[in-house]
């Protein structure tokens, strides 16, 4: 079981602020869902091997990167070609 | 040589979130053709939201491989489809632009997430559309609005281009009102693209010649387990009957992985969903990020007013299974678990060449039917196993219940997609 | 290091972060030569983290790092993958790096360095990975109270190596000579360039036994480590020595201050929730090894350096620890090998570090001819080195020189002949008769002088032990 302090803190790691009624919902939501996921529980077996197939490369050759204009076109704050971006503490 | 159609229509059960207006083509097999594309999809030049307002404005600067190559083959891009929110959802309800109609009956959701393309094609606005699928998300709103929509082996159709929900799960594929329109959407978008590591280089070849030549057909019992209704069982049934009086044999069979295939795939999606969705930072695209705020603050800002309630629970979820201390208990259990949903897969496959069974185990829901989570996570539980197992599957109409669509699905072995839209199109030919 | 008499240990362990040299970036094709271009100029939907682009891996990449491994004796994995690091910051325009974790690329190796005795000691390779560049931020009004924070991603992407160090290394020195080997090994191997800017990030672990360890982050220069771990080592004994704990904590560098601070906004909670890449296939490459030669490498390279051109040790290791110089004294070792290699290492070094200059600036048969000219006798060694500060100084300005010939022509430091040294030590001894009676009263400082003397006559343009011996003949008791 998880309770509410549980999701506040999930949501703090996820970066999202939740309100204090999506926070009711969400713990009870989450509850169910969880004990739901508890059905992997009995899944036996070990290994975890994602795939047989394995090393797709590319060469080492040099390809065109965008304009910077195009690059900074969908950007809403920008400065001599520079993204503008909030401060980091 | 370019030509132009124009594309303005009426757009009664909103399907389109953009519809192009005056479009550009080129002589190609498609010649001129009039194709959707479903919002996830990137569009050189033309506005790509994944229903969601975090990309509201977004234009992105390049082509998914995919529309290069319809380009190429002379289709007319016309528009954009509506879907549920960065593809999260079951019903093309979860849009941040309101929800699609069922053509089939207003009242009623197409499916999801891909509802815009499917209502789309259904209403006859346009012969082909694209979707993606990552646990249904084509043959759900198939199945809900009586069309065609096939899901493709993981590795046929190149993803770049494709907005991420669940990397590993999902693929781009076509949809059409018929098996042949499928198919030939497939020959195109199936070329090789090695910007995509996950692809695997093989053209699609489908004669659709009508040939059953044969065949053995599973049915798995789980497919007709509890939850899935009786009157859509009983048609699904009517259609595996059809089979077997064409001469297919009819094997029933066991497919226990089904009963935590669910939960894997939730597990599985949600924690890539939480990492995808990272980068909507609002700094190189979308609406702008707060300078006044530290970057922490607008980051939470602009996450907490560009994603719909289901996004942010798919976020939460994901961020909470991947987190310090419960890795092992989900992520990786359910990595264990996909491995069982494909072996059990593979041990059916010794014995037949096709896995056949309802696609949802419900008709279309009335809008706003199901509002618990859970509740709406449940009904992807036919649909899951193909993209857990990275196999093909379609699904094709075979029947009403209720004067709504009911959809067949058919599951092939990896990358034999041409047998699965083969056998489709006898059925659909004869059924 | 002692504590109150005691011997108090250090405990340095290391990650280092070294750009690969490959000509596009680690998962696009993009050109890695961004350094005099301006922002956002090298980048494309791939390295800047636009929705629907997906990395592929460059091969070259691997192989780097592959050929890296194998140097420092690593074992490759037989399966290694890419992981996501997930956090939240403007350098990372996905969201997370792509990185390896607990899949590495290698495993347990080994790099051996001399100790503070200048005894032969191994420091252990943990691990060595693959990851990508973040991008760059500058930040605007300062760190201390910044406004806003300007991004660029040309450096996003760029193919990093992190090699990682058991907790082996004992001083601030140590680590410093760990670092230089590291580097010259990655040059020798020709998968690393030193000189770009940035190329480099170090990460320390410094601890004092029996006291809880201090991350210290953000050292982006061979001499910022030895400052940085001195810092930090005294810091930490002062606390200690004033009763404090040490705690557990993540600092920065402050390269300019040469100061350690504490960060300690990001630290209280870091959970990266890591799960493999599910755009990008496993790597199975562990063969690949065998079918790499590895080139001659430092500590090979000082051994024949001894063996072939009679260097001593101690030349040898300065020469062969940075591939530059090793190939400059190669192709100038042509006349007198050992003379070259004490010019070289002795002189020409410390030369081209107080002008801040690479030995690459040094046009080869200018300085082959300045060797000649200095072992034929014809200039002094005060002279050459004259001459060769003056061919330094026409390079760092002009970028070519003239020849040495010319230069000793020119500034007239040619050796003085015979007749004129006579002559003046004739000259010396008529004018100063109180040091010859010094010298006689047997006081040794009075024949430097008169040396001095003669060589201020001669313009120092004479060899100081043939006049030494001029004036002990001209003063020997036979000739009274």
């Amino acid at each position: 079981m998880i309770d509410e302090n549980d999701v506040r803190h999930i949501a703090e790691l996820a970066d999202v602020t939740v309100t204090s009624g999506e926070l009711k919902k969400f713990t009870s939501q989450f509850n169910t869902i969880l004990e739901y996921f508890d059905t992997l529980d009995c899944v036996e077996g070990v290994t975890n091997e994602r795939t047989d197939r394995c090393n797709n490369f590319r060469e080492d050759e040099v390809t065109h990167s965008l304009p910077q204009e195009e690059l900074l076109a969908n950007a809403s704050e920008k400065e001599e070609g520079f993204f503008k971006a909030p401060k980091v503490m | 040589m370019t030509k132009i159609t124009h594309f303005n229509p009426e757009d009664k059960f909103h399907a389109f979130l953009k519809t192009c207006g005056d479009t550009e083509y080129t002589t190609g097999p498609l010649n001129g053709e009039n194709i959707a594309i479903k919002d996830n999809i990137s569009t050189k030049g033309i506005e790509t939201t994944c229903g969601s307002r975090i990309l509201t404005g977004y234009i992105p600067p390049y082509d998914a491989h995919v529309i290069t190559l319809l380009k190429k083959a002379g289709a007319a891009i016309v528009g954009k489809t509506n879907m549920d929110e960065f593809g999260m959802g079951t019903t093309t309800e979860n849009s941040a632009f309101g929800p699609t109609l069922n053509p089939s009956n207003p009242d009623h959701v197409p499916g999801g997430s891909s509802g815009g393309s499917a209502a789309a094609v259904a209403a006859g606005i346009v012969p082909f559309a694209l979707g993606s699928d990552t646990g249904g998300s084509i043959r759900c709103p198939a199945s809900f609005c009586g069309i065609t929509g096939l899901k493709p082996s993981y590795g046929r159709v190149s993803r770049y281009g494709l907005i991420a929900y669940a990397n590993s799960l999902e693929q781009i594929g076509p949809m059409a009102k018929d098996v042949k329109s499928v198919s030939r959407l497939m020959e195109i978008i199936t070329e090789y693209d090695p910007r995509d590591p996950t692809m695997i280089n093989k053209p699609y070849h489908c004669r659709c010649d009508g040939e059953l030549n044969g065949i053995s057909v599973g049915v798995p019992e789980e497919f007709f387990g509890k939850g899935v209704d009786p009157s859509v069982a009983s048609v699904v049934w009517n259609a595996i009957k059809w089979f077997e009086g064409e001469g297919a044999e009819i094997i029933t069979c066991r497919m226990p992985s089904v009963e935590y295939a669910l939960a894997a795939y939730y597990v599985t999606c949600t924690c890539e969903a939480s990492s995808n969705l990272a980068r909507f930072d609002g700094v190189r695209y979308g609406p702008g990020a707060s300078l006044k705020l530290s970057w922490h603050d607008s980051f939470s800002e602009r996450r907490t007013e560009g994603f719909g309630t289901e996004v942010k629970r798919r976020i939460m979820l994901g961020t909470f299974a991947l987190s310090s201390g419960y890795y092992g208990k989900y992520y990786a259990k359910a990595q264990i678990a996909r491995e069982n949903v494909k072996n059990d897969c593979m041990r059916i496959f010794k014995d037949v060449d096709l896995i056949i069974g309802p696609t949802m185990p419900v008709v279309a829901f009335k809008l706003g039917e199901i509002s618990d989570p859970l509740q709406m996570y449940l009904t992807d539980i036919l649909t899951v196993p193909a993209n857990l197992a990275g196999l093909p599957a379609i699904s094709i109409p075979c029947g009403k219940v209720d004067g709504l669509p009911v959809g067949l699905q058919i599951i092939g072995k990896p990358f034999e997609d041409e047998r699965v839209v083969e056998t489709a199109y006898c059925y659909e030919q004869g059924g | 290091m002692s504590r109150g008499g005691k011997l108090v240990n250090m405990i340095i362990g290391l990650e280092v972060h070294c750009q690969l040299d490959t000509k596009s970036k680690l998962f696009c094709g993009c050109s890695t030569d961004y350094r005099d271009d301006g922002p956002n100029t090298h980048s494309c939907p791939i390295c800047s983290g636009l929705p629907g682009s997906l990395p592929s891996i460059n091969k070259k990449a691997v192989e780097y790092a592959i050929r890296v491994a194998k140097s420092l004796k690593c074992e490759i994995c037989e399966e290694s993958e890419f992981s996501r690091k997930n956090y939240f910051y403007p350098d990372l325009p996905k969201g997370f790096q792509i990185t390896q974790y607990d899949h590495p690329l290698a495993l347990k190796g080994i790099l051996t360095i001399d100790d503070d005795e200048g005894l032969e000691k191994i420091v252990r390779i943990t691990r060595i990975h693959l990851e990508e560049d973040p991008g760059r931020l500058v930040h605007k009004g300062g760190v201390d109270r910044p406004k806003y924070t300007l991004v660029d991603y040309n450096r996003s992407g760029i193919p990093l190596i992190e090699i990682v160090t058991e907790p082996d290394l004992r001083s601030p020195q140590e680590a410093r000579r760990y670092l230089q080997k590291l580097r010259a090994t990655l040059e020798y191997l020709s998968v690393f360039d030193s000189e770009k800017e940035g190329s480099l990030r170090v990460d320390a672990n410094i601890s004092i036994e029996g006291s809880e360890r201090v991350e210290v982050k953000n050292i982006t220069s061979y001499k910022g480590v030895e400052k940085a771990l001195t810092f930090e080592y005294t810091r930490q004994k002062n606390a200690l020595r004033r009763g404090q704990k040490i705690i557990r904590e993540t600092r920065h560098f402050v390269e300019g201050r040469g100061v350690t601070t504490s960060s300690r906004s990001k630290e209280m909670e870091q959970d990266y929730r890591y799960f493999p890449e599910p755009d990008l296939l496993p790597l199975r490459v562990k063969e690949w090894s065998e079918k790499i030669s590895l080139p001659e490498l430092p500590d090979a390279r000082r051994e024949r350096f001894i063996e072939q051109y009679s260097c001593s040790p101690i030349h040898a290791k300065t020469l062969t620890g940075d591939l530059k110089v090793a190939e400059f004294y190669e192709k100038v070792a042509k006349i007198n090998p050992v003379l070259c290699a004490t010019w070289v290492a002795d002189t020409l070094l410390g030369e081209l570090y107080y002008r801040n200059m690479s030995v690459q600036a040094v046009p080869h048969e200018r300085f082959i001819e300045l060797i000649a000219i200095l072992d034929a006798g014809k200039i002094t060694e005060k002279s050459a080195v004259e001459v060769l500060r003056n061919l330094l100084d026409q390079i760092k300005d002009s970028g070519i020189c003239e020849s040495p010939n010319e230069c000793i022509v020119r500034l007239n430091l040619g050796k003085t002949g015979g007749d004129a040294i006579t002559k003046a030590v004739g000259e010396v001894i008529s004018e100063q008769k109180t040091a010859i009676k010094d010298l006689k009263n047997g006081k040794k400082g009075a024949m430097n002088f008169l040396v001095g003397q003669v060589m201020k006559k001669i313009r120092g343009r004479g060899d100081p032990q043939e006049i030494n011996l001029l004036l002990e003949q001209a003063l020997s008791p036979g000739d009274e």
